[in-house]
């Protein structure tokens, strides 16, 4: 459940940064990249909101862990484990 | 008072880059010693009417539910804007003319090609594989273009000068900083701007734009000082340490950025007050500017015949891109009529009329000599625009001209340069680690260029 959590923060966040994309038929195991056009200006725009919203840091050297929904949520869990308890 | 940072010019890259340094939770100072916000794109009333200074179209417009990584969904999304907001309207059609040739382009390059292999039926294949490579180029938007020559490119594919000046003079108009030719990698991104994506008019012209961008600034607690030039950058040959004001205040912040332009930046880090027009040791023979004028006619101009959005023109056997040596040059221009872009109808018919200018030419003139020769260069331009189409002149009820100097006194820009120096810098670096350019000396041009600087550098600069 904590995964499908992950991922529903990231998609959220993912419509602040990136409203015309269509985040209805998002395929978990693949880029995000490549589903919805998105660029390391949105990838810096997500980092943004994560460390604003939830005050996670993600270093530069992490970007490719956020490449899909399902690294995404085994990336940041352990970061967000204080949302995602309460 | 301190800021975490202060952007000098509230022209399009430096509200941009506030947009996107305040969505960093900085706290953002700009500051714009004209009253009006807007820059090198900026607009004024005069009469009860209203002007835009530096708009003929906004390029690069591709059109709604369009995906993907074009320049303008980049800014839409980086500075988080609906489309909508900026109420974009395209173009008809525009024309390159040429002594017996036309070319005609829309928003769809297919038209431009079928229309280069009518007029140049044995560059049909080349043209051709010019588009193809150029589309298959990815948008290089921070990378150094070096010695490259679009000229020397487009040479590869072409043998027909003729066409290859027909197709660089609409993308040097819309860009060029130099002379003659243009590096590589800032042809193809124009080349896309204007031919690919194309051209559109926002709704009410540019003041629409710089609304929503001050709007969206001043939304996220930005702060923003009009009428608040500054003297000088005081720095420890490091770091910016404090920026004095004209009133002599001082304003203390982590980050500065600056859209004055290179060398007015450095002007003013060397406390050299930069109003005068001349900086040591910065020639300004090399900077490009313009005299423009705008019409105002008493019906639409597609009402008397003058049907394209956009004419670029060329009277000679060759297009020269140059600062001319008299104070202007009527061989070649553009000629833009805002009631020609899809959309509602304008309050008033407008017709637009750009030469290129020798700055140094119109700065040595007495304030007499400066009123008569404006009036002359108009005077000669809108005749020969009027040899091309029918005539407007009989339509005209109100003229307005601005030359290089105008240009420089309201934008602070050396030589009325509207493409800032040749020299670019794309990374915005300083010799002080603590400020960056963004806007034209940053390298990006044109409306969607500048807010594309200013997020550029925000990002690199601001993320900290």
């Amino acid at each position: 459940m904590a995964d499908e959590k992950v991922k529903g923060i990231v998609l959220d966040i993912i419509a602040t940064v990136a409203p015309d994309a269509d985040i209805s038929d998002v395929d978990p195991a693949k880029r995000l990249r490549d589903q919805l056009d998105l660029d390391s200006m949105d990838f810096l725009d997500i980092v943004m909101e994560l460390r604003k919203r939830y005050k996670v840091e993600v270093p530069k050297e992490d970007y490719p862990r956020l490449e899909s929904l399902d690294s995404c949520a085994e990336y940041l869990g352990p970061k967000l484990e204080a949302h995602l308890t309460s | 008072m301190k800021y975490d940072a202060v952007i000098i010019g509230a022209g399009m890259s430096g509200l941009s880059a506030g947009i996107r340094l305040a969505y960093f939770d900085k706290r953002v100072l700009i500051l714009e010693r004209h009253y009006a916000y807007g820059g090198l794109n900026s607009y004024y009333t005069l009469g009860g009417r209203q002007y835009d200074v530096g708009l003929h179209a906004l390029t690069n417009y591709t059109p709604p539910g369009h995906r993907g990584g074009q320049p303008l969904n980049r800014i839409l999304r980086q500075l988080r804007l609906s489309r909508e907001e900026l109420k974009l309207h395209p173009q008809k059609y525009s024309e390159v003319r040429f002594p017996g040739r036309t070319l005609r382009f829309t928003n769809d390059v297919a038209d431009f090609i079928e229309s280069v292999a009518t007029a140049f039926p044995k560059e049909a294949g080349g043209f051709y594989k010019v588009v193809e490579d150029v589309l298959s180029r990815e948008y290089v938007l921070d990378g150094e273009d070096g010695e490259s020559s679009a000229r020397a490119y487009l040479r590869s594919f072409l043998n027909d000068e003729i066409l290859i000046d027909m197709i660089l003079c609409p993308v040097m108009y819309y860009g060029s900083p130099t002379p003659h030719d243009m590096p590589l990698g800032q042809f193809v991104v124009m080349f896309r701007s204007v031919y690919c994506e194309g051209f559109a008019r926002p709704e009410g012209g540019v003041r629409t734009i710089i609304k929503v961008l001050v709007k969206k600034y001043r939304s996220l607690g930005g702060k923003l000082r009009m009428r608040c030039g500054v003297e000088r950058i005081h720095h420890d040959g490091h770091r910016v340490t404090s920026i004095e004001l004209d009133d002599g205040e001082h304003v203390e912040a982590d980050l500065v950025l600056s859209s004055a332009g290179f060398d007015e930046t450095m002007a003013l880090c060397a406390g050299e007050a930069n109003s005068t027009g001349t900086v040591a040791g910065v020639s300004t023979e090399d900077r490009l500017s313009f005299l423009e004028s705008v019409s105002i006619v008493n019906v639409e101009p597609s009402a008397f015949g003058i049907m394209p959005t956009i004419v670029f023109y060329n009277t000679e056997d060759r297009f020269t891109y140059a600062r001319p040596d008299g104070a202007y040059d009527l061989s070649s221009g553009v000629l833009c009529m805002p009631g020609n872009f899809t959309g509602a109808a304008l309050p008033e018919g407008i017709v637009r009329v750009t030469n290129l200018a020798n700055y140094d030419r119109w700065r040595t003139m007495s304030p007499a000599e400066y009123a008569v020769r404006k009036n002359e260069w108009a005077d000669k331009a809108s005749e020969i625009v009027a040899g091309m189409f029918p005539d407007f002149r009989p339509h005209v009820i109100e003229r307005d001209v601005f030359s290089p100097t105008t240009i420089e006194r309201y934008t602070g820009h050396l030589g009325g340069a509207v493409y800032g120096s040749p020299r670019k810098i794309h990374s915005g670096r300083t010799p002080l680690a603590n400020l960056a350019i963004c806007g034209t000396d940053q390298g990006f041009l044109g409306i969607v260029g500048a807010m594309l600087s200013g997020i550029l550098i925000a990002n690199a600069y601001g993320m900290e």
